[in-house]
């Protein structure tokens, strides 16, 4: 008897139909989440995660910036503080910087320590934000050749690390903190870490 | 060589004509400039560079889209350099995304080919290189993903593609031939219908 010619058995056929239609929705459902998930921001496709992310930041030491008063920046700064701490790279030039600065501020306010790189900016430039703005930073180290930042791997500002009471890094944020941002990621996470 | 720029030549010719730029050395194309900005299309008929010299010289001028913006920090051993564009190529720019760090001229990618460069002249391997920037920057600073259980599929597909076509040809094709060739017997019962039909035409009650 010719196999071909032989009818496909009724377990086969609904196989046949039900297969197509099983991977249909798994793709449909893969991809609805995809797009929920770039509405919200939790996926990001250009996104770049951070390598630093449980490890220890690197070894570094910056300059100050004396106009502004503040303390210069170095890596021993970050440790053994004992609660977590905030690290934030930005420029006087950057204008996502302006946006996320009120958040900067109400962290300061809330009694978090926040530690300023100021990224390949000019010192009084750099000083004149601060004023016109307010100064969030309890330490303000001035990385003009952005080496440092690399290290950190940083490839754009405003980019926000958030280190546990080890020192630690347990969050990065690449792009301004906004409210939103500051409501769903950053406070959860200073709560969690015991902040405050 | 000889054949190939006189086809060239008889093209431009051809070109021209479509054109309605009669003048060589006319502007040509989008842009052009209204009659009266035009050049005066003199009778004086400017020397024409033959097209296997403007050929020559594309060639030549190639080498210059490789470079991008300052070269000021260009390595001077030249295998050395070429070392530091070797790993350049494989670097992602993590500004633009779609460029490596030796095509792109974003000023994070102008400080990486810097660092490339500077450790090559301390004498480190391409492989420390690249690890200097993959820890800082991890996988995705590769245009070229790591073979991971998390990169699987993304490397796989192709080899499972291939070898589920393959797979579904040897399959389709043995049952073909594991199918009897011919016709399965008639039966007695169908014989005799096919002996009636042929004796009496395909209807006998009409």
């Amino acid at each position: 008897m010719s196999d071909a010619a032989a009818p496909v058995p009724p377990s086969r056929r609904k196989l046949l139909i039900y297969a197509p239609l099983a991977a249909a929705t798994a793709a449909g459902v893969g991809f609805w989440y995809m797009l929920r998930g770039l509405q919200d921001g939790s996926f990001n496709p250009r996104g770049v995660p951070s390598a630093l992310v449980g490890r220890p930041p690197p070894d570094f030491t910056l300059p100050g910036i004396e106009s502004t008063g503040l303390p210069a920046l170095a890596s021993a700064d970050l440790r053994g503080l004992n609660r977590p701490v905030v690290v934030n790279f930005w420029a006087s030039w950057c204008v996502p910087c302006i946006i996320e600065h009120p958040q900067l501020m109400a962290l300061h306010r809330q009694g978090v320590p926040v530690f300023g790189v100021n990224y390949k900016d000019r010192p009084g430039d750099a000083q004149a934000f601060l004023t016109r703005h307010g100064n969030p930073f309890q330490r303000l180290g001035a990385d003009e050749p952005g080496r440092v930042s690399i290290d950190w791997g940083v490839y754009g500002v405003p980019e926000t690390y958030v280190l546990d009471r080890q020192g630690i890094v347990r969050y990065r944020w690449a792009g301004p903190i906004t409210p939103e941002i500051m409501r769903s990621d950053v406070e959860p996470l200073l709560r969690s870490l015991g902040a405050g | 060589m000889r054949t190939f720029s006189r086809a060239l030549e008889r093209r431009a010719r051809a070109w021209r004509a479509r054109l309605g730029q009669g003048a060589p050395g006319g502007v040509v194309g989008r842009g052009a400039a209204p009659a009266s900005r035009r050049k005066p299309a003199s009778g004086v008929t400017r020397a024409q560079p033959s097209p296997s010299a403007l050929l020559l010289a594309l060639v030549v001028a190639l080498p210059a889209l490789a470079q991008v913006g300052d070269t000021s920090y260009r390595l001077r051993d030249p295998a050395q350099e070429e070392r530091a564009r070797e790993i350049g190529r494989e670097l992602r720019c993590l500004v633009c995304q779609n460029q490596s760090i030796e095509d792109s001229d974003a000023s994070l990618a102008r400080d990486l080919r810097k660092i490339v460069r500077e450790q090559i002249e301390q004498g480190r391997s391409n492989e420390e290189v690249m690890r200097f920037v993959h820890d800082r920057y991890g996988d995705f600073v590769l245009l070229r993903p790591p073979f991971r259980w998390s990169t699987f599929l993304l490397w796989a597909t192709p080899a499972l593609a291939i070898t589920g076509g393959l797979l579904a040809i040897f399959v389709t094709l043995r049952r073909r031939t594991a199918a009897p060739a011919g016709l399965p017997e008639l039966t007695e019962a169908e014989r005799q219908r096919l002996a009636a039909i042929a004796n009496k035409g395909p209807n006998p009650s009409r």
